[in-house]
């Protein structure tokens, strides 16, 4: 089909020569602005994490020096291995917690309940703000002087419950996530409604036909067949979580307070890049561009890995 | 699947409490923006007694709120439109010629969806001081519009790919260039397609304060994004502007999602499903 696309341009060739040029100019402006704000900067950071670093001029070529006091050198390797815990707690509650929830959502939604129109716009509303104003926000309920949480916790005679939420280390990290999931649960219900009414019904049927149970027609025809936006929401989750920088910035700061239980690495990142961090030394911009190269890495051969187990699992059924 | 007496009400009761959980912090912040700070400390979930605007008057009078709107304005419609410019010219070039390093072109603006930007922001940096452009509006322009060129490139080019061919075939034999086809014939039949890449790109540009954050010191430059970052550090004893300040920030995008709630949530969808 697409041979046929391309025959009147062969008819071109010969009256109009110029024409026939002018057309690939078109993908200029956007190969430009791509390649000069989003290719040149990411291989350029991986170039920076060979050198040593003063301030942000650029010293002699080290190797991988940057790359082995990463990992070794204190106090950076400590954040990095804490921040890193934290990256994959992140990820874990919120596949669960977030996906898990949107998942229930979007099944209610499909059962056709009165008012899921009105239901699907209260779900999807929080993404709609920014980051920062969601940071800032929940910042204010979870306060704990005059915060709603703990008055509603009041309300309801469950004084024992009240907390410092994000001053208390063992809850701070937790809480971030959870209004992280807040936020994202109306755009995954969203993807897992899709999913869902893409099903064609006959089959839901023939199989209650056949006398399977309702938890059958879920594991054996449902979830298999949501797979595709399933998979989607493990990828974009994945991805969202492990460059997650905003949330904790706009409510922890750069420091992931208190004792950076808190710290993602992103959020280290942020600090090794651009100050604020303990060690604001020469070497901060290098040691930041092997993070970002470590990252990267990371983030890059899990998702084309998540992309080819859940290729494999579909062409498999 | 058997209707169990109890499955349908558990289902509106899950369905109401979520959505409830979901609403309520937005209610809470339109509320409390309306109490002076003393009402919010004493009455936190309770309608306003004292309805005031107090906090929206002293925070346009004292914060340059104005300015950061306009501001937001200014760098999401320059982004937006640079964007449908050049992803159109792109992805119509990819859906339209098979040219052999059309799927390389296609692969190459893909990458650019998996790859957190964020991580480049060093030397981004550097880039931006070296072309002059920390502290201008421009910087977040040409970051919000190479941003949104693999997302939208990807929407577009499979909206082209669906377009009946013989359209074009026919303004060609009357002598029609490329980019008049483009203009006249396809643009017209994709509105759909724009009207998506429009709103993803415009929520993304408009809520975003990463970049803002590291390329934009000067007051009269930050977006609204960084402007509330300020107006926290300055306000931290004041709930009532902070109220107002994070409503205020959030409305212009509230309103137009209740304008156009079904596009919003399909245009965002969209992305990730196509």
């Amino acid at each position: 089909m697409q041979i046929e696309t391309n025959t009147p341009i062969v008819k071109q060739k010969k009256t109009r020569n110029w024409k026939r040029w002018a057309i690939h100019l078109f993908p200029i402006p956007a190969l430009l602005i791509f390649s000069i704000f989003i290719v040149y900067p990411l291989v350029a950071a991986l170039s920076y994490s060979f050198y040593d670093w003063n301030g942000i001029t650029r010293g002699a070529f080290v190797g991988l020096a940057n790359f082995i006091d990463l990992f070794t050198l204190q106090p950076f390797s400590n954040m990095f291995w804490n921040a890193a815990k934290n990256n994959v707690l992140y990820f874990v509650v919120q596949m669960i917690v977030q996906n898990g929830i949107a998942f229930v959502l979007a099944f209610i939604i499909y059962k056709r309940i009165k008012g899921s129109e009105f239901l699907k716009v209260a779900y999807f509303l929080p993404r709609l703000l920014s980051v920062i104003v969601v940071g800032f926000l929940w910042k204010l309920i979870l306060n704990p002087n005059f915060g709603a949480l703990n008055v509603i916790l009041g309300e309801f005679g469950m004084e024992s419950l009240q907390k410092a939420w994000l001053g208390d280390p063992k809850t701070a990290l937790m809480a971030i996530i959870l209004v992280n999931c807040w936020f994202g649960i109306g755009f995954a219900m969203l993807i897992f409604l899709a999913g869902l009414q893409s099903i064609p019904k006959e089959l839901v049927e023939a199989a209650k036909l056949d006398g399977a149970n309702g938890a059958n027609v879920i594991t054996k025809i449902i979830l298999p067949l949501m797979l595709p936006s399933i998979m989607i929401m493990t990828v974009l989750t994945f991805i969202q979580s492990f460059e997650a920088f905003e949330l904790v910035y706009a409510m922890q700061g750069s420091q992931g307070e208190p004792y950076y239980s808190t710290d993602l690495l992103a959020v280290f990142f942020y600090r090794l890049a651009f100050g604020g961090s303990a060690a604001g030394d020469s070497t901060a911009v290098g040691l930041g561009s092997a993070l970002a190269v470590v990252l990267f890495l990371f983030i890059a051969t899990c998702t084309a890995l998540l992309l080819k187990y859940m290729q494999k699992k579909q062409v498999e059924m | 699947m058997k209707q169990t007496l109890w499955t349908r009400p558990l289902y509106y009761i899950i369905a109401f409490a979520f959505a409830t959980i979901s609403l309520y912090p937005i209610v809470l912040m339109v509320l409390s923006s309306f109490k002076p700070s003393a009402e919010i400390f004493m009455n936190p979930l309770s309608f306003p007694k004292n309805f005031s605007l107090d906090t929206y008057r002293r925070l346009i009078e004292e914060v340059p709120f104005g300015t950061y709107f306009f501001n937001s304005v200014f760098v999401s419609v320059i982004s937006v439109l640079l964007i449908l410019v050049t992803t159109s010219l792109a992805a119509f070039y990819i859906a339209r010629y098979t040219f052999w390093w059309n799927n390389f072109l296609f692969f190459f603006f893909l990458m650019g969806m998996m790859i957190p930007i964020k991580l480049g922001i060093v030397p981004l940096f550097i880039l931006m001081k070296d072309l002059g452009l920390l502290n201008s509006l421009w910087s977040l322009i040409f970051m919000y519009t190479a941003g949104g060129i693999p997302l939208s490139i990807l929407i577009l080019t499979g909206f082209f790919r669906t377009m009946p061919v013989e359209l074009e075939e026919a303004a060609r034999m009357d002598g029609a260039s490329d980019l008049r086809i483009l203009w006249s014939v396809l643009i017209p039949l994709i509105r759909p397609a724009l009207g998506t890449v429009m709103i993803i790109n415009f929520i993304s540009s408009w809520n975003d304060f990463f970049f803002p954050l590291i390329f934009i010191t000067d007051e009269m430059k930050k977006t609204i994004p960084v402007g509330m970052l300020s107006l926290f550090g300055e306000y931290s004893a004041d709930w009532g502007t902070l109220f107002a300040g994070l409503t205020l920030s959030s409305l212009p995008m509230i309103i137009l999602f209740f304008v156009a709630s079904k596009q919003f949530m399909d245009g965002l969808t969209a992305g990730a499903v196509k």
